[in-house]
């Protein structure tokens, strides 16, 4: 099986973000940038799936500016064979249109699986993944804890969804959205990371694919969230106890 | 303008995450029909059908709906709309909404909006982006608005109404290469954590899942559902679903009470909108106590008894 793996760049999720003073947005100059989590987990499970033999090639796609070479980068480092890097203007194309820019490099290489993060941290959007599917008209597994694969080519994939877990069985080709406890992300070692700066990165501009990217939803301003009042620190357990009973009269 | 809500249920039951965004459809605009996909629906519909803010309700009765796939019930769906000039589809931004509008979206070729938190307008809504740290303010030049809404920020519609419902057949393929397998529901007899008044969450300051029963006691005396933080579920305290924030179940009651939770942001991300937090930490300094209507200082071991004696 072929994988292609979809990473994003965006700040880094220990980072406090700021909300720019002008209200355009939220300031990424000179912010620590990273993958995010969600594709790391993404990344893993195809490398892991690799070491058992169940996939043959793994690339690592991504959409952004130059600087997403970064993000590639450190999943090839991760054990990624190769990567693709569509490049745009900015950060911030929209789901739909990362999904038609994803489903043209799946018309190009035909990927058996294709694995991404059920949301990125920065928009918080979760369409991507569920977006491709239905382009390419090939079933979904979205929120992935586990995933076992058959030996019928079918692959079983088990979901975190409100009240419990799911599990679906899906045919191949197919594409899994990954949730947080699907796996836990290996750190690249030093020597990975050297030999990653020797893989190839293939670099296609926008224009080349003839999508037209244009923003479908206005940011018209972007604010910080309303502050909670301050509280206060009571003394003892009776006095919480009064304070929720006769104060704020939840109890 | 004309406005459908996908209703979320399982067969017996609405689920509560429908009525709110029945609410939201109106503070768009009061016409506002309803779909409902599913299997043996009879019990359902009895329900359904008192809902306020509904003109009606169209139900799609099949064996293929008889689980949420959502291949099978975007199809569906974007049949039923087809000529129909809707102008917003809202769904629950709960797993079944997130799972499957974002398909919708895709079939009408619009870019959807997720997780309103705020109507603005009929195109401009509020949506919170980076985990609830900042708010955007967004207007869709789509022809069709494909929304999902986060439903503790709306409060559930009133259920005395009689609405008028229509039952459609429309024939749709059972889409082959997707196959339900099975679905283990988390058993608890307490409230479900994004409907009810009252929470009381663990964090990793439980040190163990034993500690929990800690909680437990007190659960029982108000009614309350149980929580935990993403650090006491990632040790193994307690199951994934029992997880409040960010990456886990946001929440809205009267009363959360966070014990032993240092207060990450993407904690504080999924339970800021409650009305009232009260916290129990034995370190002064942890940031849960600035999200803190009520904070107590103390070791939550001998604060725990305590407070479940005085309830």
């Amino acid at each position: 099986m072929k994988a292609l793996v979809c990473v994003k760049r965006v700040i880094d999720y220990n980072v406090k973000i700021r909300v720019k003073t002008d209200k355009s947005g939220v300031e990424t100059e000179n912010v620590k940038m990273s993958m995010n989590p969600f594709d790391e987990i993404a990344v893993e499970e195809a490398v892991r799936m690799k070491e058992k033999s169940q996939v043959s090639e793994i690339i690592v796609l991504s959409v952004g500016s130059d600087k997403s070479q970064e993000t590639i980068r450190s999943g090839l480092a991760m054990g990624g064979d190769r990567g693709i890097l569509i490049k745009t203007e900015n950060d911030q194309v929209e789901p739909l249109n990362v999904a038609k820019i994803i489903k043209y490099i799946c018309d190009k290489e035909k990927p058996d699986l294709i694995i991404l993060g059920k949301q990125a941290i920065d928009d918080d959007c979760n369409q991507t993944g569920q977006m491709l599917a239905t382009l390419l008209g090939i079933p979904q597994a979205t929120f992935a804890s586990e995933l076992k694969k058959n030996e019928d080519n079918t692959i079983d994939v088990t979901r975190e969804v409100d009240g419990g877990l799911e599990t679906i069985r899906v045919g191949i080709p197919c594409v899994i959205t990954t949730d947080l406890r699907l796996n836990e992300p290996r750190y690249a070692s030093l020597p990975n990371i050297m030999k990653a700066k020797q893989k190839k990165i293939e670099l296609i501009e926008i224009d080349e694919l003839g999508i037209d990217i244009k923003r479908r939803l206005e940011i018209l301003e972007v604010n910080e969230p309303p502050e909670r009042k301050p509280g206060i620190k009571v003394e003892n357990v009776e006095s919480l106890v009064d304070k929720l009973k006769n104060e704020a009269k939840v109890l | 303008m004309k406005i459908l809500v996908v209703i979320e249920h399982d067969n017996k039951n609405i689920k509560q995450p429908s009525f709110s965004t029945i609410t939201a459809a109106n503070e768009i605009d009061s016409n506002v029909e309803a779909i409902i996909l599913g299997k043996d629906l009879d019990k359902t519909l009895d329900s359904l059908k008192k809902s306020n803010g509904l003109k009606k309700i169209y139900a799609v009765d099949s064996e293929i709906f008889e689980n949420p796939i959502a291949e099978n019930l975007s199809l569906t769906i974007s049949k039923f709309i087809d000529g129909k000039s809707f102008t917003h589809i809202l769904s629950p931004s709960s797993t079944f909404g997130k799972n499957m509008s974002p398909k919708l979206s895709a079939l009408l070729d619009v870019q959807q909006i997720s997780d309103i938190t705020k109507v603005i307008n009929n195109e401009t809504f509020e949506r919170p982006i980076y985990a609830g740290n900042a708010i955007a303010k967004v207007k869709s030049n789509d022809p069709t608005k494909v929304i999902t809404v986060r439903s503790t920020c709306f409060e559930p519609v009133k259920l005395d109404s009689n609405v008028e419902i229509e039952k459609l057949s429309l024939n749709v393929d059972k889409n082959s290469s997707i196959n339900f397998v099975k679905y283990d529901q988390s058993k608890s007899d307490r409230p479900e954590l994004t409907s009810a008044k009252i929470i009381i969450s663990g964090g990793r300051g439980m040190q163990n899942g034993d500690n929990f029963k800690l909680l437990e006691g007190i659960a029982d005396k108000l009614g309350a559902a149980m929580g935990a933080s993403r650090a006491a579920v990632d040790a193994g305290f307690v199951p994934n679903d029992w997880q409040v924030g960010q990456t886990g179940k946001i929440v809205a009651p009267d009363l959360y009470i966070a014990v032993g939770i240092s207060g990450a942001i993407q904690h504080i991300a999924g339970i800021k909108d409650s009305k009232y937090i009260a916290c129990i930490n034995k370190d002064e300094e942890a940031p849960i106590f600035n999200f803190s209507d009520y904070g107590l200082v103390g070791d939550l071991f001998d604060v725990l008894p305590k407070l479940e004696e005085n309830l």
